[in-house]
C-alpha cells in the first residue's frame, strides 16, 4: 500500500524547548496507525505539527504526494487532512451544529453539507440530538463526539485524532472506538495518538511508540501488543 | 402619559439608535480580537467629513454620502488592521493602546490639516427639515439618523450570529488556531470585522453630520458616548450595544428634560458607574 502520510524526521521547536526530537512515520491508505507514547512524549506535538498548527522546524511531512510541512493549518485542513485536537476546543459559544458547519468550511462543494451532517448524526446520534444547544454546554463525551463529527465534515483522507478517550467513561470509550470501526470500514485513514495501549493497539493496524520526542519502537499492532519493550518504554521501568 | 413626554421619549430612542450604531464598530472590532479602537472616534469624525465632501463637492445629501462614507472608512479599517492592528495585535495591551491613540492622533491632525479647524455644517434642508407627526415633532436628519441606525446595528448582529460569515468571525474571535483547523485564514477575518466596523461607522458619520458640527476633534466627544454604550452595553457584544444605545439616549433624553439638559450627562453616568457597579461585564458582555 502507498502511503497516504509520510514523517520523515520531524523537529518541533519552541524557542529553545525541543517539543519533538526525530519522529518518523508512514501512515498506509486505509490503515489505522496508532501513536503511543506517555504523556510528554510528544504524540500532541506531532499532530499538531502535521496539521500545521505548531511550526515545523526540520524533517519532511508529505501528505499525498505533496510536501505539507510549513504550511498554515488552514491550507493544509484543505488538502484532505483534518484534526480532532488534544481538548477538543470546540467553539462553545456556538450551536453543536454551528460547530459542524463551521468544519465544513474547506469543503469546495458546498451542496455536500446537508449529507455530511447526515452522516456525522448517523455515527453520533446524540449530537442530532443536542444539535441547536451550545457546544459550551455538553458533558466531555459529547464534546469529544463533536470534535471527531466536526473533523469529518470536511470529508478527510486521512483523521487524526488525539486521545479521543481522555477523561471519558468506559462505556463512552468503547462507543467512540466502535464509531472509528466503522468509520474505518467505510475507507477513512485514521491517525491516532493515545495513552492507552490496550484500547489503541486493538484498534490499529500497525504503531509507532514514542518516547522524549522520538519514535524508538514500530511494529504490526499485533505483535506490539505482546512486546514486553512497549510495556517497558511506557511505564518507564527499566 | 403627555404628548411633551413622548416627544421625549422618541427624540431620546432616535439619539439612542444613533449611539448604537456608531458604537457597533467598535464593540464588534474588541469582540473580534480584543482589541480597544482607540481611534475609533476619528473614524466616525471622518465619516462626518466624507459627508461634508460630498455635500461641497457634488452638492448630494445622506444618500449619496452613506455610501461613500461607509466604503472609505472601511477601506481606512481594513488599511488601519493590516498596516498598524496586525503588527501591534502581537504585543502587549500597552502597545495596542497606545498604537491606535497614535493613529487617533495621526487621523486627528490629518483632519486640522486638510479641513481646517473650523466647524462645518451642512444644511439641515437636507434631509427634509422637520415635520410634524400625531402631534410630535420630528427632525428629518435625526429620524434618518435613528431608523437607519437601528436598521443597521440590527442588521450587523444578524450578520454575526444567524450566518456562516458571521459564524466563521465568531469561530475566529473564540479561538483562533482551532479556526485554522476548520479552513478558515484568521486574517481575512479580522480584515473582514475591520471592514465591517469602519462600513457602520462610516454611516453613523455621515447621519449624524446633518445635525450636529463637523470639526477635527468632534471624535473625541463622541467617542467617549461610544466607550460608556459598549461598556455599558458589554465590551464585545452588538445587541448590547443596541439596548445600551437606547437606554442611554431615553435617560439622557428624559434627564434633560426633568432636570435641565446640563445635568443630563451626570445622570447618564451615575447609571453608567451604577451598572458597571452591580454588573462589571455590562449588560450583555461575557464574563
Amino acid at each position: 500500500m502507498p502511503a497516504l502520510l509520510k514523517i520523515e524526521h520531524l523537529e518541533v521547536k519552541y524557542g529553545d524547548l525541543i517539543g519533538v526530537a526525530d519522529v518518523s512515520l508512514e501512515v498506509p491508505k486505509g490503515s489505522v496507525v496508532a501513536l503511543l507514547g506517555s504523556n510528554g512524549a510528544g504524540k500532541t506535538t506531532t499532530l499538531n505539527a502535521i496539521a500545521g498548527i505548531v511550526p515545523v522546524s526540520k524533517g519532511s511531512v508529505v501528505f499525498d504526494g505533496s510536501n505539507i510541512g510549513g504550511q498554515p493549518a488552514y491550507a493544509i485542513v484543505r488538502k484532505g487532512l483534518a484534526l480532532s485536537p488534544e481538548g477538543w476546543r470546540l467553539f462553545t459559544q456556538q450551536s453543536v451544529e454551528n460547530n459542524l458547519l463551521l468544519g465544513a468550511t474547506p469543503l469546495p462543494d458546498r451542496t455536500r453539507i446537508p449529507r455530511l451532517l447526515e452522516r456525522v448524526y448517523a455515527v453520533f446520534p446524540r449530537l442530532a440530538e443536542r444539535r441547536h444547544q451550545r457546544a459550551g454546554t455538553m458533558s466531555g463525551g459529547e464534546r469529544q463526539m463533536l470534535a471527531v463529527g466536526r473533523a469529518l465534515m470536511s470529508e478527510p483522507q486521512l483523521l487524526m485524532l488525539d486521545e479521543p478517550s481522555l477523561g471519558l467513561a468506559p462505556a463512552i470509550v468503547d462507543t467512540m472506538y466502535d464509531s472509528f470501526a466503522a468509520l474505518h470500514k467505510e475507507g477513512l485513514t485514521i491517525l491516532l495518538a493515545e495513552q492507552s495501549v490496550d484500547l489503541a493497539l486493538e484498534a490499529a493496524d500497525h504503531a509507532y511508540v514514542l518516547q522524549v520526542g522520538r519514535t524508538v519502537l514500530e511494529g504490526p499492532a499485533k505483535q506490539m501488543a505482546d512486546n514486553p519493550d512497549v510495556q517497558r518504554i511506557y511505564l518507564g521501568m527499566e | 402619559m403627555s404628548l411633551t413626554l413622548v416627544q421625549v421619549i422618541v427624540s431620546g430612542l432616535l439619539l439612542g439608535a444613533v449611539y448604537a450604531l456608531f458604537s457597533s464598530g467598535l464593540t464588534l472590532i474588541w469582540g473580534m480580537m480584543n482589541v480597544v479602537n482607540f481611534a475609533h472616534g476619528e473614524f466616525v469624525m471622518l465619516g462626518m467629513y466624507s459627508a461634508v465632501m460630498v455635500w461641497t463637492a457634488l452638492g448630494l445629501g445622506p444618500f449619496a454620502a452613506a455610501p461613500i462614507a461607509a466604503m472609505a472608512i472601511a477601506t481606512l479599517g481594513v488599511a488601519s488592521y493590516f498596516l498598524l492592528v496586525r503588527h501591534i495585535m502581537r504585543g502587549p495591551m500597552l502597545a495596542q493602546i497606545l498604537g491606535t491613540f497614535g493613529l487617533a492622533l495621526f487621523l486627528r491632525y490629518a483632519a486640522f490639516w486638510y479641513f481646517g479647524a473650523n466647524f462645518k455644517t451642512l444644511p439641515d434642508t437636507l434631509v427634509g427639515g422637520s415635520f410634524s407627526l400625531l402631534g410630535i415633532r420630528f427632525e428629518g436628519a435625526r429620524v434618518l439618523a435613528g431608523v437607519m441606525g437601528l436598521a443597521i446595528t440590527l442588521l450587523l448582529h444578524v450578520v454575526l450570529t444567524r450566518t456562516a460569515i458571521g459564524s466563521r468571525m465568531l469561530a475566529v474571535s473564540e479561538d483562533a488556531t482551532a479556526a485554522q483547523l476548520m479552513g478558515i485564514r484568521p486574517q481575512r477575518m479580522q480584515a473582514l470585522a475591520w471592514a465591517m466596523a469602519g462600513a457602520s461607522t462610516g454611516i453613523a458619520g455621515a447621519l449624524i453630520a446633518n445635525f450636529f458640527y463637523t470639526s477635527p476633534t468632534v471624535g473625541e466627544t463622541l467617542a467617549i458616548i461610544a466607550f460608556v454604550t459598549v461598556s455599558f452595553g458589554g465590551f464585545g457584544s452588538v445587541l448590547g450595544a443596541l439596548v445600551a444605545g437606547l437606554i442611554i439616549g431615553v435617560v439622557e433624553s428624559l434627564s434633560a428634560f426633568y432636570i435641565g439638559p446640563v445635568y443630563k450627562d451626570v445622570v447618564v453616568y451615575v447609571l453608567f458607574v451604577l451598572v458597571l457597579w452591580f454588573r462589571p461585564q455590562g449588560l450583555m458582555g461575557k464574563t
